[in-house]
């Protein structure tokens, strides 16, 4: 069944401390690839069949006005088969 | 006369009991509010308390937002009605977009509890009235979303039309832009304000009594209008 995924992250600009102290945990764990970690929230949203265009608008909406604040936060919406 | 001031609790909300004891200690009644019902009881004023309403999930006051009370709330925060929201409240201000900006993770990832001296910048509030002009006030600072964050230009705003209300003086517990303890809307009649003034209205369980004032500030603004 598909899935809407909807992906909110901190914008560039906003101080990210928990993303901050997962990239400083990895070097202490021997993972030494990261220049920088940002840390965001994942929503999976299941809907009966496959998600319509409507649903999509609405979930834009939803995701605008309560899955993040866009005074600090950005969102992707996307479908996973 | 007295003056009826609403306190709000929602789900999660902790600092209700203090918020309507403040309320009574500066001369008001304290009438308390419910977030599922819309009904403000004439109240003339309102506080939104420190807590974790909802549980801070999602983010913090982002669900608060949507309580039947918060609808009455903005409509009449619209009309000049005053609103100080307290920690939570603040955020939950934020997140209703009467103040600009948000309050996101302290920037040492700590909860923190201190006693925090704080600058008392603008006074022209309806609930700060009662300060002097910069003058200097020790109440507790308690939260772990303390951090107040905003674009630049809406910071340059802030700071040029006075909005900053109160400021942190001597440490800097959280990564506020600019030391941004509390701010208020254009009009002075909404304030948010991340330390708890009704901890701190009673020798006794507090590090002063200089909280009282916010309380004592809006009832005498009350009287004038």
């Amino acid at each position: 069944m598909a899935k809407i995924i909807v992906e909110v992250m901190l914008k560039p600009e906003i101080l990210d401390p928990q993303g901050q102290a997962v990239a400083s945990a990895l070097p202490r764990l021997g993972f030494t690839f990261a220049k920088s970690v940002r840390q965001g929230k994942r929503f999976e949203i299941e809907v009966t069949g496959d998600p319509t265009p409507a649903q999509l608008a609405e979930v834009e909406k939803a995701a605008e006005t309560l899955l993040s604040n866009p005074v600090i936060e950005t969102y992707v919406v996307k479908i996973e088969k | 006369m007295s003056f009826r001031i609403g306190v709000v609790t929602f789900p999660g909300s902790l600092d209700d009991r203090d918020a309507a004891r403040a309320v009574e200690m500066a001369g008001g009644i304290a009438v308390p509010l419910f977030h599922a019902s819309d009904d403000l009881k004439e109240v003339q004023a309102v506080v939104l308390p420190g807590g974790f309403s909802y549980g801070d999930y999602l983010r913090c006051g982002a669900i608060a937002r949507f309580a039947p009370i918060m609808n009455s709330i903005v409509t009449a925060a619209d009309h000049g009605f005053p609103v100080l929201g307290i920690c939570n409240g603040f955020q939950v201000l934020c997140e209703s977009h009467l103040l600009p900006g948000a309050l996101t993770r302290n920037s040492n990832l700590h909860f923190l509890c201190r006693d925090q001296k704080l600058k008392i910048e603008n006074t022209n509030t309806m609930w700060t009235t009662g300060f002097k002009q910069d003058q200097e006030i020790l109440i507790p600072l308690k939260n772990g979303e303390g951090s107040f964050q905003c674009d630049d230009e809406t910071l340059n705003m802030l700071e040029s039309e006075g909005r900053v209300i109160a400021r942190y003086v001597d440490f800097d517990p959280n990564g506020s832009r600019n030391l941004i303890a509390g701010i208020s809307n254009e009009r002075g009649n909404i304030v948010g304000l991340m330390p708890h003034p009704e901890h701190a209205i009673e020798s006794l369980t507090g590090p002063s009594t200089d909280g009282l004032t916010f309380f004592t500030s809006v009832l005498h603004q009350l009287v004038g209008r």
